[in-house]
């Protein structure tokens, strides 16, 4: 079996960060008390989770106690989106705003709500995978109680306008969430300045451990808790703290938010030789927006390929990447953020996301831009669909 | 989703892949939309499989099934051909992972396809041999 040299899935999940693991060792071994427990190794695991508490709040701007520490992404949209529908309830409220190409985490918990009554408004994205800050204003209604949007999409890493739309919602009343899993390490993070009421976060994508994330809850903000029992996370989050998990988060939040301006520019200069490059094959599409990006994400779709066999092809020559193809997605649909672009579901089918890191390097780059033109004229080669378009083109 | 060895060495290394110049029986099946479309070229002479060749636009299991089907009806009288199911597809390639049947359903139909063109270029009527051919598509939002 080949092994994966050239990782550029990042978007999907990242490797841990050597000084990361460094700090959890410890806590896996030798400190590995129960931070509710009185006696000194308890009390090791309590000081360690305050400590990373503080550290990841001023990375954040925020304050410790307006942090709470989860299972990862998934659990904090859950807990997020649940709460304030519960919250809505209360005022009578039940029309909540979100767009259609928000995580699974989002938008599967909103089918819920949705079939318990809740009404949803769906905002189109344009075709630049960007939400327009005027369609959600002409969303808000009278009984608008609750707004979900993305920082930064998964696929496309398009940033959305969160701080705008957040400015709109303090004065409207409505509680506002962003689900900033993907922006996180990528763009800077002021909460302060964002206008949020809760953001979610993940360790993993930012070269953390997995198994482990946060919400943040603007303090004054109060939601029914999701997990209920003990007393920990100051009665909101129940269950032992997973202190070694939250130790890595924090070490790595703090290198991720380090420099970011310089590691952002390298990745744009990356970026842009891949795109110069893969922009000279007949028939590719970048999708999604080039200004409103994080640097480190690339989506391409080539038209008469698939997405899977691409992958495939691809880690044969030891790269890893992801595809929004129906039959990457474990479902019958393509990616349903590529179809709110508006793409065919044909185009949508030959996907291809590159997800960098800051340990992405130019060879490996290079080594990229040498091995998809040579895959994608090789599957076109004896693609039927690629024979009709060549066809179609002909007979114009 | 895991293929097994059989399925990544068609994958890999497709056998009898590209078009077939002289072809008498050509099928196409599938569509674009929902991401799948097989292609089988069969060269028929005394009513055996001389030569076959596929072309397939399709995730790593359609290309799989398109290769091994070729190989496991060339050199076949046609009426063995058309015997040929999508559980000796799936056998012969050591199993599919369940959403990926439809693939060897696609492989099935394109050989039947193919070879109902090469009776009406024959001028004989392909219904009452092969029978009826119905579209097969897997996805909810396909209309066809």
């Amino acid at each position: 079996m080949t092994k994966t040299k050239i990782y550029m899935d990042n978007a999907a999940t990242t490797k841990l960060s050597d000084k990361a693991f460094e700090a959890m060792v410890p806590f896996l071994i030798d400190s590995y008390g129960n931070a509710s427990s009185i006696y000194a190794l308890g009390r090791e695991a309590q000081i360690a989770l305050t400590n990373s508490r503080e550290s990841i709040a001023k990375s954040l701007n925020c304050e410790g106690r307006e942090i709470f520490f989860t299972s990862g992404g998934s659990e904090a949209d859950n807990w997020a989106i649940k709460g304030a529908a519960l919250q809505m309830l209360k005022k009578g409220k039940k029309h909540i705003i979100t767009t259609e190409f928000e995580h699974h985490a989002v938008l599967h918990v909103l089918d819920g709500l949705k079939k318990q009554g809740f009404e949803i408004t769906y905002l189109p994205v344009n075709e630049n995978g960007v939400v327009k800050v005027s369609d959600f204003e002409n969303a808000i209604r009278e009984d608008t109680g609750f707004s979900s949007i993305m920082f930064v999409n998964n696929e496309i890493g398009t940033i959305q306008p969160i701080s705008e739309i957040g400015s709109i919602c303090k004065e409207k009343g409505i509680c506002f969430h962003t689900d900033a899993v993907q922006a996180i390490g990528n763009v800077k993070i002021n909460i302060k300045e964002l206008n949020v009421d809760m953001l979610s976060i993940s360790a993993h994508k930012i070269h953390g451990p997995k198994g482990v994330g946060l919400l943040y809850i603007r303090k004054g903000l109060r939601i029914p808790n999701l997990i209920e029992g003990g007393a920990q996370e100051m009665n909101r989050r129940a269950g032992t703290e997973n202190i070694a998990g939250i130790v890595g988060f924090s070490q790595a939040l703090k290198e991720s938010v380090r420099n970011l301006d310089d590691k952002n520019s390298r990745l744009i200069r990356l970026r842009d030789r891949i795109i110069d490059n893969f922009m000279k094959i007949e028939r590719v599409h970048l999708n999604g927006d080039l200004e409103k990006r994080v640097p480190a994400n690339l989506n391409f779709s080539f038209e008469g390929v698939e997405g899977e066999s691409l992958l495939l092809m691809l880690d044969q020559k030891g790269i890893a990447a992801s595809s929004g193809s129906a039959c990457t997605s474990g479902s019958l649909d393509p990616s349903h953020v590529l179809l709110a672009l508006g793409l065919p579901h044909e185009v949508a089918h030959g996907s291809l996301r590159l997800s960098m890191s800051d340990l992405t390097t130019e060879k490996e780059v290079d080594e990229v831009i040498s091995t998809v033109p040579e895959i994608i004229s090789y599957l076109r080669s004896f693609s039927p669909l690629w024979d009709h378009i060549k066809e179609n083109e002909k007979n114009k | 989703m895991l293929y097994s060895d059989k399925v990544m060495d068609h994958f890999t290394n497709p056998r009898n892949v590209g078009e077939l110049e002289d072809a008498n029986g050509i099928g196409e099946i599938g569509n674009a939309k929902c991401g799948d479309i097989m292609k089988m070229y069969l060269k028929i002479e005394d009513n055996i499989i001389k030569d076959v060749r596929f072309k397939t636009f399709g995730c790593g299991a359609a290309i799989a099934t398109s290769s091994i089907a070729t190989e496991m009806i060339k050199g076949k009288p046609l009426d063995e051909a058309l015997k040929l199911t999508n559980k000796a597809v799936i056998e012969a390639l050591d199993g599919l992972p369940p959403a990926k049947i439809h693939c060897s359903v696609l492989a099935e139909q394109a050989i039947k396809t193919a070879i109902s063109n090469y009776y009406k270029n024959q001028g004989i009527d392909p219904e009452p041999i092969v029978g009826k051919i119905t579209e097969h598509c897997h996805s909810e939002s396909c209309s066809i």
